[in-house]
């Protein structure tokens, strides 16, 4: 069993248990880390797969981005140390059963299929390879997605500071 | 045994139901957002898979990877906004309370 | 050929008078409305003056016969090629007449209301329902086609029953108001189904196509309307017929005149125009306007048609002669008249000599128009001046009330039949008609004539004579007669009812469209002016002054007086089929059916619904993560199926 090998079985199981816990824990903060390693675990798997780009995105994104804005709003909406509340026990057994069916008919899919992958020559996947498709509007470009991606986040940003603004009434009263 | 598409491809499912059950049983919206944000995570996972594996001659999977990550940067943004505006109306975000549009 | 667009003009301002009223009258115009409507009915009736002189004296007769022009047609509603229900404008004689009379007597009326109705609240609600009921009964006059003539009819109906029911607080306005509209609409159901029946047989709606078609000798069409038959009636008898009871409907000719007594809760100046002297004449002019196919093609409807007018004069008269409500005592009069009208149409024959009861029918519509009018008018003055209708609260107005007392006087002998009154002519060549055609019609309506002149002359005389008006309610009748607006409406229809007598009516109007020579009769003329005379004189000694000679006969004629009085119990004997037989028959085992059985299926799915959707609206919790356990025990049982079906 090669090192490679050894260093995948351990990002995927402290993946797959940072991400249970991530879920489970009663303490909201500790959730958030939990979220925080199973995300740079996945990274981890990223750089195993040889995507350095994309693992560079996945930190700087999530780990840098929205987990600190997760945070952020844990802050602004808890107060901390306080335990999260319990659900009650039947829908926990329930949504685990439904959750666990999902998976295995999944998985049972997933088995059985026969992959037929491609054997051309591949492409590497470096920043500039990338770039240069991203921005390309040949066949294989994503300009037009790029666009309407950017797009998609101006909206996105216009309606946070929409929803989140407070009314002038709001702001008489005082609160948060 | 030597890791493959299979592994791969289990540990994202087994990821995705992770967030599944995540956001059936908790209560608070935060973490119901993070359960969501492993949901994304392991849909990225299998889109690199597929690109690695199968089609390693394209990009494709990348730039589906880079878009996903986008938008669920905004996702949790404006989910946050959200967030904050119902802490403003309940002052709480527990999902059980707010249940006003019933029957 | 005359210009269409101002023919339209005729009933188009009228309508134009109704939607400004109608819209904006309550608003902006307020008291105002009652000149605005008047002022287009003037340019209405102008319009349909210089009309009516284009066509008589113009460019109506070709060879000495008067055509039918159709100036304007429009295809409205096309079903197939042959079968389409056009908007139309029709002129011929008894059109052309009929948009005189019509615009005429509605511009008087429009004048008299201006004062009689001053001051209500709902003036210019009133001033809207007249003009939309003048551009119906326009739109009725000039149609070119059966189903667009049937259109207008209903639009008349409508406008009748709106106004009869004008004063809508006092419950008995309603009531007669929803009489007269259920009567007439059951009449009309009559008039559709003959409106069926006959352009099923000609295979088409319009006038011209339809007479000719079912007079032709030997057509196709007529062939098969007189083979076919029904009940061993044939098809165009039965038609015509029915057609005929739509007419009598309007008309108020018995058994159907029951509404027409107590349309008269409705504002007088209304009865004046709808209720005397254009509405309840629709029937007459239905009649005229399919006449060819009447006389050639179903002499038997024609046949009843002349009884049932002759039944309806005599009646109408006898119930006359014992009502004490002047406003009712005109509307038996005009019962009785119409009746005349259609006795007329009953015994007159297509074509030459024959059809001088055509001639004379149209003639007498015309006279009677303008003194029926100028009755009612009158009997508005009264009634305005005396706040009552009852004729025990009148007498010895001929003081009070000059100009109506001599108005009155003249439409008096007029509707009498005294020469030189424009009545004498009209009723003269009627009688002469019936004599020449049917005898037993025409000692019915020589009787109906005596009568008719005792029983205007009673009203007459106990109006305006009979006693001296006490006083008693002299704070309210500061007013007098009530002025020019009151009064020039009363001198020119008075002078109209003098002076058209002296009209040739043959040379205009006739059953073929030919010149009719109209001789005058002198010698004929003495029986029924002197039994007019000999009315008169009865009636002067009764009510001259006051006497308890009308009660002793009264008495003494107990049981005949009493049963007219009770109008011969027709009402009850309505409300008997009705109430009892129709109700309890049939109205309450629908009833209970719908109750139980259509209302219970409809209660049964409601309740249903009702019950599953409260058992099941839990599902609908508000609660997110609820509806996403859903969505995916969904999304994995939908992919279970698909994937191992």
């Amino acid at each position: 069993m090669s090192l490679s090998t050894i260093i995948f079985y351990l990002l995927a199981t402290l993946t797959l248990v940072s991400g249970f816990l991530a879920v489970t824990t009663k303490h909201i903060f500790r959730a958030a880390i939990y979220l925080l390693f199973s995300l740079l675990f996945i990274a981890g798997i990223y750089f195993w797969m040889h995507y350095e780009f994309i693992a560079a995105v996945q930190i700087v994104v999530y780990v840098g981005g929205i987990v600190v804005l997760i945070i952020f709003s844990i802050f602004l909406t808890h107060q901390s140390g306080q335990n999260l509340p319990k659900q009650k026990l039947g829908r926990t057994i329930f949504s685990a059963l439904a959750a666990l069916c999902g998976f295995i008919l999944i998985l049972v899919q997933v088995y059985q299929h026969q992959f037929v992958g491609t054997i051309e020559r591949s492409v590497e996947a470096s920043i500039s390879n990338i770039g240069s498709q991203m921005l390309g509007v040949s066949d294989n470009g994503y300009a037009l997605p790029f666009e309407v991606v950017s797009m998609l986040l101006l909206a996105a940003m216009v309606g946070c500071i929409v929803i989140a603004l407070r009314t002038p009434k709001e702001i008489k009263e005082g609160g948060l | 045994m030597q890791p493959g598409l299979n592994q791969i491809l289990f540990i994202s499912t087994a990821l995705f139901f992770i967030g599944v059950y995540g956001f059936f049983t908790r209560r608070n919206l935060v973490t119901i957002l993070m359960s969501v944000e492993l949901v994304l995570n392991s849909v990225n996972l299998n889109f690199i898979a597929f690109n690695k594996y199968l089609w390693p001659n394209r990009l494709d999977g990348v730039f589906f990877t880079v878009f996903i990550i986008a938008i669920a940067a905004a996702e949790a943004a404006v989910a946050i906004a959200i967030i904050i505006n119902l802490y403003r109306n309940h002052q709480s975000i527990d999902v059980e309370k707010a249940e006003e549009m019933k029957y | 050929m005359p210009n269409a667009i101002y023919i339209a003009l005729i009933p188009l301002l009228p309508l134009a008078g109704f939607l400004l009223l109608g819209l904006f009258g309550r608003r902006i115009f307020k008291n105002n409305s009652g000149v605005i409507g008047t002022l287009l009915m003037m340019c209405a009736t102008i319009i349909s003056l210089y009309v009516a002189y284009g066509y008589f004296f113009e460019y109506g007769k070709v060879n000495g016969v008067y055509q039918k022009l159709i100036p304007f047609k429009y295809a409205w509603l096309v079903f197939s090629k042959d079968l389409s229900i056009d908007m139309g404008i029709t002129l011929d004689p008894i059109s052309v007449m009929m948009l005189v009379v019509v615009t005429f007597i509605s511009l008087m009326v429009h004048v008299f209301s201006l004062a009689y109705m001053k001051g209500e609240e709902r003036f210019s609600t009133f001033y809207a329902f007249l003009s939309l009921f003048t551009f119906s009964m326009l739109g009725l006059v000039i149609s070119s086609n059966i189903f667009q003539i049937y259109i207008f009819w209903e639009l008349v109906g409508v406008s009748s029953f709106l106004l009869i029911g004008y004063y809508y607080d006092r419950p008995s306005a309603v009531a007669a108001s929803k009489k007269a509209f259920i009567v007439t609409r059951f009449a009309d159901l009559g008039f559709l189904i003959g409106i069926l029946v006959l352009s099923f047989y000609s295979g088409t709606l319009d006038f011209n196509e339809l007479i000719s078609r079912l007079t032709a000798p030997g057509s196709d069409q007529l062939k098969a309307a007189v083979t076919s038959s029904f009940m061993g009636i044939s098809a165009i008898t039965w038609g015509t017929f029915l057609i005929f009871i739509g007419g009598a409907g309007k008309s108020a000719m018995f058994p159907l005149h029951v509404w027409l007594p107590d349309a008269m809760e409705g504002p007088t100046p209304v009865s004046a125009l709808i209720h005397a002297a254009t509405m309840v004449v629709a029937g007459v002019y239905l009649v005229a306007r399919l006449f060819p196919v009447f006389a050639m093609a179903a002499p038997d409807s024609l046949q009843i048609v002349a009884y049932v007018g002759a039944v309806s004069a005599l009646l109408a008269a006898v119930i006359a002669c014992t009502q004490t409500d002047i406003k009712r005592v005109l509307a038996y009069s005009t019962m009785s008249q119409i009746g005349y009208m259609m006795f007329a149409l009953g015994v007159a024959k297509y074509g030459g000599e024959n059809g001088l009861g055509y001639t004379a029918s149209m003639f007498h519509l015309f006279t009677h128009a303008m003194f029926k009018a100028l009755l009612f008018l009158c009997a508005g003055a009264v009634i305005h001046f005396v706040h009552s209708n009852e004729m025990a609260d009148m007498g010895g107005l001929r003081k009070k009330l000059p100009v109506t007392h001599i108005a009155f006087l003249i439409a008096c002998l007029s509707i009498a039949g005294i020469p030189p009154f424009s009545g004498f002519f009209s009723k003269e060549e009627i009688l002469l008609a019936a004599w020449q055609q049917n005898r037993t019609i025409y000692w019915i309506g020589l009787i109906t004539s005596g009568m008719t002149a005792f029983y205007m002359f009673r009203l007459y005389f106990s109006i305006f004579w009979n006693r001296d008006f006490n006083d008693h309610h002299s704070a309210h009748n500061h007013h007098g007669e009530g002025g020019g607006l009151i009064t020039i409406p009363l001198i020119i229809l008075a002078i109209g009812s003098i002076v058209s007598g002296f009209i040739p009516f043959g040379n205009f109007v006739s059953s073929d469209g030919s010149r009719l020579a109209t001789g005058f009769h002198a010698s004929f003329s003495i029986m029924p002016v002197s039994i007019g005379v000999i009315g008169i004189l009865i009636a002067g000694w009764l009510y001259k002054k006051q006497s308890d000679k009308p009660d002793k006969i009264s008495s003494s004629l107990n049981g005949l007086y009493k049963t007219a009085y009770h109008k011969f119990y027709i009402d009850e004997i309505y409300l008997f089929i009705t109430k009892k037989i129709l109700f309890n028959l049939v109205g309450r085992p629908a009833a209970w059916f719908d109750r139980n059985v259509v209302d219970g299926l409809v209660n049964f799915t409601g309740n249903t619904t009702q019950v599953i959707s409260e058992k099941i609206k839990g599902i609908q919790s508000g609660k997110v993560q609820q509806y996403a356990i859903y969505f995916l025990i969904g999304a994995i049982g939908l992919a279970a199926l698909i994937i191992y079906w």
